[in-house]
């Protein structure tokens, strides 16, 4: 069988294009799958191979998710049916699957004409699967279902592929089984791909326009743009122009991933690839904007281009006062890599200087702090986290409050909270725990689906507030793990809000101060306030600590003074191992933080993160 | 480590005490956590047959390295037990460090004894052999605490072994004292307070439990077998057992040692506490020589075959630097009657002299700083801000 030669980008017809992604859950194989293919169609061979090669971060190796979405070039000789030895080139776009990267979802399902449904076929669908499920479908993707890890013991391809064809339409038994461990099914898979997948559509002669769907700072090349082209051409040329800003840039490099970086002179119709312009901020090269040229360029962008918001504020503060600008640097240079963290140098009180920063959710939270703590090798304090509350006062102001401590005190008129619209996955078994938990968060039922014979799918809207701290924890322990969660911010509703400080000795302690319901107000103080009387080691002084609506004390707890710090015994063998145990706790002071006169432990602040849950 | 001239150009200043190490026990108490060995454990090489001679050895090696050293003012038998050896043994190990670098004229030599491991024979050999003073490991008066501590002797043969002491000539003796054992109430310590003092030793030590790590008594304390006592109630054991002695006519002059007057004090310790120069004999014992501080290899077996080979037991050391230096005179000083002097400290240690004083921890005395009782039950707190 002889085969046509490989087509070169920029010189690809649209015809053989075929731009897909993968839609599935963590854990659900989606990076094995990806190896695999990679393998397949030769463009990495198995010595080369690294387990998940696409996922770049450390973080998203280490956790097994996928942060950054890439994209990935792949020649592929058709195997079966009438076109049989056509060489195609599959364009594998890779999706970031947490629900705080929605937007970025969003964009990657832009770039393609068809999405790979990937579920697990002992687990069935999750939550967020279903979800980006649906932002596929809403983009108009052509979706191939695959169950995969059929070559697992527990596997019930049967019954998923049922569950599959329920949510889809169509048969079970078009669902398409694979192993992405063992290779079984892969190369029909890719065949399905050519054959299901419509080819891109765009106007080769038009001016250009191409969609970025992603954006990453490179240490070496600056920031390295992902782009899918839409209509006509981007040459190594052009000087580009970024349709939301109007800025201008020079284009250095164009080119594809196969899976190294591959220089190209052109990108045409339906090609994914990359650009590399001398840019060195990925703010200036936002996902979702549209690129064209800079003479003849186009006047439409595509649809769809929007600035993410930040939905979830905390202060980071250095442990040492002295990494201030070490941080401040830090987040520098992570912003060049995160379009979507903002942040304002506050000080507070209790922890000095820091920075009020904005993350898209708590994932995101997570990912900058440790990203912060591991490159830049900082010991941070993290307030916290807090929604956006919006609070109208009676003589008509309006403030928003993105740090609780600005909460206002004067006449409250009225305060909003963000709410979520929260699709729970679960088996049927669980839906009352389930219907607790929400309640117990101040959810109201939507609405309750059965996917399947015993799972269901049930819609609450809550408060967002109420989800952030440890809601999906508390669902992952009633549910024996099996439900899965996924939410999408809806907008706000008034709510009895009320903000409770905290006092160490009389003095509120503005990093501890939160923002809850009135009628969970008292047991959160409660509770915080014991919880902090164990983790404050006892002082020289007796330290009252107190939980306060306004003036009104609603919990309170002593921590009495220390009498006794002095080992008996000092000998002349003990007086190197006193001095080093000396050492030892002047490092352990280190790593308090002072508060007034109390000293008080890291642990504390991050304690205070996890006492939102009253009722659990 | 060969010892550096400036290490060796102290000798001549400072005193100059001797550490001899006994690693041997009949039992191994729970809660010690000092290099000692039962009969049973020590295998050939390293019996207590053979461990004076080998002391010995350590003793002429030493001998030939600290050149210049002066006479000796206090040595001190520790262990483990010393009267496990026979009281001939710990003479003749007296004798060799006498015969190696003298000894002064009001020298004090002490040792350690259980009071059920002496017998007036095995005192009055000692006492003829040069001893001064009978440090007795009395622990407590009562039998569940004792219990408790692994310590086997019956607390009524303690007024028999301090007879015999005197009897054989002892005027120096201490009764050591342990409080905060689990399962000691305030009464029981009070009783073993009262027959401490109605014992009329000259000096008494008494030292608030300590679990450390290793021990099977940390064991059982983290298995909760046993349950340590709160901190707050051992505070009050100290303030109790201060109150007594001093009522008894026992000042304290280091926060866990109490004495009748200066000259009852152990002279020995206050050598470590003041930083001056000792030698440490045996296995796992350390040393300090102007600013270098050694210690040797911890089992007996091992330092018995290092010995026999002419080769030095050291096992590590350091060099302490004068910052370091200063740190330790803090961390010591502070402990003592005679108090820390305000003099010896940094700008920043002096700034937080005048916080300590309001705070009712110290006093100053002088140009010294000197705990309260307070401060004695909060001493590494005082430490830690004076060292910062």
């Amino acid at each position: 069988m002889s085969t046509s030669p490989v087509p070169q980008p920029g010189a690809t017809d649209p015809k053989v294009l075929r731009n897909f992604c993968i839609i599935a859950h963590i854990d659900h194989g989606k990076s094995t799958l990806a190896d695999r293919m990679l393998q397949h169609t030769g463009v990495v061979d198995g010595r080369d191979m690294k387990a998940q090669y696409l996922d770049r971060m450390d973080i998203e190796r280490e956790r097994g998710i996928t942060i950054k979405s890439q994209a990935v070039r792949m020649p592929f000789v058709k195997s079966s049916g009438d076109d049989a030895g056509t060489v195609y080139v599959l364009n594998m776009i890779d999706t970031p699957g947490h629900v705080d990267f929605t937007y970025e979802v969003s964009r990657s399902l832009e770039a393609c004409e068809g999405a790979v449904l990937l579920v697990d076929a002992a687990q069935g669908i999750e939550a967020q699967t279903l979800a980006n499920l649906y932002l596929a479908i809403d983009a108009d993707l052509d979706i191939i279902p695959v169950l995969n890890k059929i070559d697992l013991p527990g596997a019930q391809p049967e019954k998923y592929a049922e569950e599959i064809a329920g949510i889809i339409g169509g048969n079970p038994d078009d669902v398409l089984r694979v192993s992405a461990k063992t290779g079984q099914g892969v190369e029909e898979l890719l065949n399905l791909i050519v054959d299901e997948v419509p080819p891109p559509q765009g106007d080769p002669d038009a001016p250009p326009r191409a969609l970025i769907f992603d954006s990453v700072y490179d240490t070496y090349r600056g920031v390295v743009t992902y782009v899918r082209v839409v209509d006509g051409k981007l040459s190594h040329r052009d000087r580009i122009k970024m349709m939301s800003t109007g800025a201008v840039h020079e284009m250095l490099e164009v080119g594809v991933i196969s899976p190294e970086p591959v220089k190209a002179g052109d990108l045409g119709v339906g090609e994914v690839g990359y650009l590399i312009t001398g840019v060195k901020e990925v703010r200036q090269s936002r996902v979702g904007d549209t690129v064209t040229s800079n003479i003849r360029g186009a006047t439409e962008p595509l649809g769809g281009y929007k600035t993410p918001n930040p939905m979830v504020y905390s202060g980071l503060y250095p442990l040492d006062g002295d990494d201030y600008p070490t941080l401040r640097d830090a987040l520098e240079k992570l912003q060049l890599n995160d379009a979507a963290l903002v942040y304002e140098p506050e000080s507070s009180g209790a922890l000095g200087f820091g920075f009020r920063i904005g993350f898209l959710g708590l994932l995101h939270l997570e990912i900058v702090r440790e990203r912060l703590e591991r490159e830049f090798n900082l010991e941070l304090i993290s307030t916290a986290p807090n929604v956006v509350y919006r609070v109208e006062m009676e003589d008509g102001k309006e403030i928003t409050v993105t740090n609780p401590s600005e909460y206002p005190d004067g006449k409250i008129d009225k305060v909003y909270e963000p709410v979520v619209r929260a699709t729970v996955l679960s088996p049927s078994d669980y839906i009352g725990v389930i219907m607790e938990l929400c309640q117990a968060r101040r959810g109201q039922l939507i609405g309750m689906d059965y996917l399947s014979e015993d799972r269901v799918e049930i819609k609450y809207t809550l408060p967002m507030g109420e989800i952030m701290f440890d809601f999906f924890d508390a669902l992952k322990s009633r549910t024996k793990g099996y439900a899965s969660l996924d939410y999408e911010p809806t907008g706000e509703q008034a709510a009895d809000l009320v903000k409770v400080d905290v006092l160490l000795q009389g003095e509120v302690v503005d990093a501890f101060s939160a923002i809850v319901h009135r009628d969970n107000a008292y047991a959160y103080g409660v509770s915080l306030a014991s919880k902090l009387k164990e983790l404050i080691p006892r002082q020289q002084f007796e330290v009252p600590i107190q939980a306060a609506i306004g003036a009104r004390v609603i919990a309170r707890e002593n921590i009495r003074a220390i009498r006794k710090d002095v080992l008996a015994k000092c000998y002349g063998g003990d007086i190197s191992r006193k001095r080093k145990l000396l050492e030892k706790q002047k490092e352990g002071k280190k790593r308090m933080k002072m508060v007034g006169r109390v000293e008080v432990p890291q642990e504390a602040f991050i304690a205070a993160l996890s006492t939102g849950d009253a009722d659990k | 480590m060969p010892l550096t001239e400036r290490s060796l150009s102290t000798l001549g200043h400072r005193p100059f005490g001797v550490y001899v190490h006994v690693p041997f026990c009949s039992v191994r108490c729970g809660y010690c956590d000092f290099n000692t060995y039962t009969a049973d454990e020590l295998g050939e090489g390293a019996t207590r047959a053979s461990y004076a001679d080998t002391a010995i050895l350590e003793i002429e090696q030493a001998g030939r390295e600290l050149v210049g050293a002066p006479v000796v003012q206090t040595v001190f038998f520790g262990g483990g037990t010393p009267t496990q050896l026979p009281s001939a043994d710990l003479v003749r190990i007296l004798d060799a460090i006498r015969r190696t670098f003298g000894l002064a004229d009001d020298v004090e030599v002490t040792t350690e004894a259980n009071p059920d491991s002496v017998t007036p024979e095995s005192l009055a050999t000692l006492r003829t052999g040069g001893f001064t003073r009978i440090s007795y490991g009395v622990q407590s008066a009562v039998p569940h605490v004792l219990a408790t501590l692994d310590r086997t002797h019956d607390p009524a043969g303690v007024p028999q072994a301090v007879r015999w002491a005197r009897e054989a000539g002892f005027e120096q003796l201490s009764v050591d004292l342990i409080y905060g054992t689990p399962g000691e109430s305030v009464d029981d310590w009070r009783a073993s307070i009262e027959q401490a003092i109605a014992l009329e030793p000259d000096h008494i030590s008494a030292y608030a439990l300590i679990v450390e790590d290793g021990t099977a008594f940390a064991r059982k304390v983290r298995r909760g077998e046993v349950v340590m006592p709160d901190d707050d109630e051992t505070a009050d054991k100290y303030v109790l057992a201060d109150e007594l002695f001093s009522a008894a006519g026992l000042g304290w002059y280091e926060l866990s040692n109490w004495a009748t007057d200066d000259a009852a004090q152990c002279r020995h310790n206050v050598l470590y506490w003041h930083s001056d120069n000792w030698l440490g004999i045996g296995p796992g014992a350390h040393s300090h020589i102007g600013g270098e501080r050694w210690w040797n290899v911890k089992h007996p077996a091992a330092y018995a075959q290092r010995l026999a080979a002419g080769e030095s037991p050291r096992h590590d050391g350091e060099t302490i630097d004068t910052a370091t230096a200063r740190m330790e005179q803090i961390m010591l000083e502070t402990r003592l009657r005679t108090g820390l002097d305000l003099g010896s400290l940094g700008a920043a240690a002096g700034a937080a002299v005048p916080g300590v004083v309001s705070r009712g921890l110290a006093t100053r005395e002088g140009d010294r700083l000197v705990l309260t009782r307070t401060g004695r039950l909060l001493a590494d707190a005082v430490v830690r801000e004076l060292v910062e």
